[in-house]
């Protein structure tokens, strides 16, 4: 059934917004963590995205995505009254939050978005929470207002030193792990060597280290195993078992080769969708 | 029946065999005896009364027929396809001894599709098939495939009001996400849920039992029964070495890609295939032949077909094997892999596979493969695990109260199909493991004989005959 689009953000034009959908019944179960798999129109792919916050009373979730490839794009041309075809969740396990003293939560890119559902779940439970947000630069940035309005603090990165400090999200996480004796956990969610970087940054300082993978799905329920990732030597469902777990048993350059097995069809994909587009335009 | 040659339907995704026309139907009908004791209908699950349908075909009156199939079986169209009939109505036909049985399955085939291309509408609005719908009696069918459908054709004949609630974006299960368009055109699966739809059953998609909607929501919302049906979905992997690289695929995704995402049309399709030109499938079953012959069709070189016992164990339907051999599918029989190789990419380049020999029968009657020691290496750019499913874990985990037995499925009375929570039933795969489409039917036929006992009472049809159990054997 089709899911209408209440509100849509453009973030970063023409490359990130975010969509508010009508749909209390995915509303209503979801917590940190999970995800939908959308499907934007008859022919089109199943494609996992994960709820950046959500509304029970409204009865709303919301999601945030990069254009990087044809669904996205197709996605993106989508605006208020229009509907998603197919929505389906909520998938995967939430977030497993506790009470644990200080959190720091990770985000890069679209990444953000993911994590500040989770940064506040963890701000619901009592923890104290920072978060470390970064981007290549200042207008690429996501959420910085979002989270500063119950975050207990915000660090702030960027590559070109245009907002905060001048760095990647690492730099910022190491200066606060220098700096707090007693973190109980850190969240990081964005690109695979982000999270990757993040998992071999913590690893010294024997902290948790919760990742969020967003591997090639297909059902989201467990059904098909496109989305296997390797965790402590063992095969795992990323849909299922996942999508977080612990960063310091992830085998990332596995789970970096099999996000490339569809590469080249990927990209034919959407160079045939521009071209038609093109033709359109 | 006659079908696309092998050569023209390997390069196409058309319907493999292309069906009787009404000539070759009453011929065929003509055969059989009309015995006294009519022995192939109680190899059926789902009680079809073959000796009547096939009656009315001799006369040429198809109406006739397709009424009389419709009485127990909701999927015609889909059973006269898929159906394993060699060992079971045309398995137990006397003229089967002598080598030639009514082709009961293809004229089950024949009836359903003559029906609905004469008159869809009829279809549909049949006295049997329309009654008034009682909205506050309310049952949910947890998963969309054959067996809640079979629930919801039942119920809803009856004037229950049905919702099923199903994961994916299409209704029907394994015949939509499984059973390739070769075999059974996603076409045939739409005619019978429509005409499920026009009957009052309400399909709610992309709902996830256990996630979007818990056993126990429905009985808030005042259903008062639940069918759990949600299939035995889980791939089993080999556990061997090499299994996570890329191009090492579960036969679910392989084939869901194929057929749920109508991946052999990408880029038209958004859902890509994967490419391969040197195929390893491993499995026996039904869904082995189906991946196999998938992968000849999305355009592989060589297609081999790796199972460790040999062509007489296999589990599939003859017709199948039958299919695929004339395709070109080539036999690694009598082999096991013990570990796939890749490259500095992570892409698959070959299996190990060891020699097996048949040892002794178990307690089914089948030979137990023994290793030999002996290994060779065959390349491969896409392999396919087909070795099976488990229980998928989602409802399960979400609704703790229902028992379980050894192998994680869940227990149900065998006369009523209910399970460990009072007004909950289960059946198909989910209670077996993978079998057939028909041995699910047959599991929802009973469940929703029970659940119209209790919810009409007096009102319920007295006139069906008691299940007896058509044991079959599962499939590997």
């Amino acid at each position: 059934m089709p899911v209408a689009i209440l509100k849509k953000r453009r973030l970063i034009p023409g490359q990130t917004s975010e969509l508010t959908l009508d749909a209390s019944h995915i509303a209503r179960k979801a917590r940190p963590g999970n995800f939908v798999i959308l499907r934007v129109s008859e022919k089109g792919e199943r494609i996992p995205l994960t709820i950046a916050d959500t509304d029970p009373q409204a009865g709303t979730i919301t999601i945030v995505y990069l254009v990087v490839g044809k669904s996205t794009a197709e996605l993106e041309t989508l605006e208020e009254g229009d509907s998603i075809l197919d929505v389906c969740g909520p998938l995967g396990k939430p977030t497993h939050i506790e009470p644990c003293g200080t959190v720091v939560c990770v985000g890069g890119g679209t990444g953000i978005a993911a994590m500040h559902h989770i940064a506040k779940g963890h701000k619901a439970a009592g923890n104290r929470v920072i978060t470390v947000i970064g981007s290549r630069c200042e207008d690429l940035l996501l959420f910085k207002e979002e989270l500063s309005m119950f975050a207990d603090e915000v660090v702030v990165t960027t590559n070109d030193g245009s907002c905060g400090m001048q760095g990647f999200v690492t730099d910022g996480l190491r200066m606060v792990l220098d700096r707090e004796p007693s973190v109980g956990e850190v969240v990081a969610i964005g690109p695979v060597p982000m999270m990757e970087a993040v998992a071999n940054l913590t690893r010294p300082y024997n902290v948790k280290t919760t990742v969020s993978l967003n591997s090639i799905m297909i059902d989201g329920i467990g059904m098909c195993g496109a989305c296997r990732v390797v965790v402590g030597g063992e095969v795992k469902f990323a849909c299922v078992d996942g999508p977080e777990f612990d960063g310091h048993q992830v085998d990332f350059a596995r789970m970096r080769q099999r996000l490339a097995a569809f590469k080249p069809q990927e990209e034919l994909s959407w160079a045939e969708f521009r071209r038609l587009r093109g033709q359109e335009a | 029946m006659p079908e696309q040659p092998a050569r023209e339907r390997v390069k196409n995704f058309t319907e493999v065999t292309t069906g009787y026309t009404l000539d070759m139907a009453v011929a065929e009908a003509a055969r059989c005896l009309q015995c006294k004791k009519p022995v192939c209908q109680a190899g059926c699950p789902v009680e079809v009364p073959i000796k009547a349908f096939i009656g009315h075909l001799q006369k040429g009156d198809v109406t006739a027929a397709y009424k009389a199939i419709r009485e127990t079986n909701s999927l015609p169209a889909v059973c006269g396809r898929v159906c394993p009939q060699e060992v079971q109505c045309e398995g137990a036909c006397v003229l089967a001894k002598k080598g030639e049985p009514v082709c009961i399955g293809r004229l089950e085939r024949f009836t359903a599709d003559e029906y609905a291309a004469r008159s869809a509408c009829e279809q549909l609005t049949g006295d049997k098939a329309c009654p008034m719908i009682r909205e506050e009696l309310k049952v949910a069918c947890i998963g969309g495939g054959p067996a809640s459908l079979t629930v919801a054709g039942y119920l809803s004949t009856l004037g229950i009001k049905v919702h099923v609630y199903e994961a994916l974006h299409e209704p029907g299960g394994v015949l939509v996400y499984g059973i390739p368009e070769f075999r059974l055109p996603k076409a045939i699966v739409k005619r019978e849920v429509q005409a499920m739809t026009e009957n009052g059953v309400e399909f709610h998609l992309n709902w996830v039992g256990g996630r979007t909607i818990t056993v126990q929501d429905l009985f808030d919302e005042a259903f008062q029964a639940v069918f759990i049906g949600v299939g035995a979905g889980l791939p089993r992997f080999l556990k061997v070495p090499g299994e996570d690289l890329t191009g090492v695929f579960s036969a679910n995704e392989y084939l869901s890609r194929a057929n749920l995402g109508r991946a052999y049309a990408f880029p038209e399709y958004d859902t890509p295939p994967f490419p391969g030109k040197q195929v390893v499938v491993v499995g026996g079953g039904n869904v082995a032949m189906d991946a196999a012959r998938t992968a000849m069709r999305m355009g592989a070189e060589k297609v081999s077909l790796v199972y460790r016992r040999t062509k007489n164990e296999m589990p599939c339907r003859l017709e199948e094997l039958e299919h695929a051999l004339d395709e070109g599918l080539h036999l690694e029989i009598l082999t096991n892999p013990v570990s796939f190789a890749g490259d500095d990419a992570g892409r698959v380049t070959g299996v190990t596979l060891e020699r097996m020999k048949l040892g002794d029968p178990d307690e089914a009657g089948r030979c137990t493969p023994n290793c030999t020691g002996e290994y060779f290496d065959i390349p491969c750019d896409l392999a396919v695990i087909a070795v099976g499913t488990g229980p998928n874990p989602l409802l399960l985990e979400a609704t703790p109260g229902l028992k379980r037995n050894r192998r994680g499925y869940i227990e149900v009375n065998e006369d009523t199909g209910e399970t460990s929570m009072p007004n909950v039933f289960a059946g198909g795969d989910i209670v077996t493991g993978a079998a057939t489409v028909i041995l699910a039917m047959g599991a929802g036929r009973r469940a929703a004989k029970e659940i119209a006992r209790r919810l009409l009472g007096s009102d319920a049809p007295q006139d069906v005959p008691p299940l007896h159990g058509g044991v079959l054997e599962a499939q590997d």
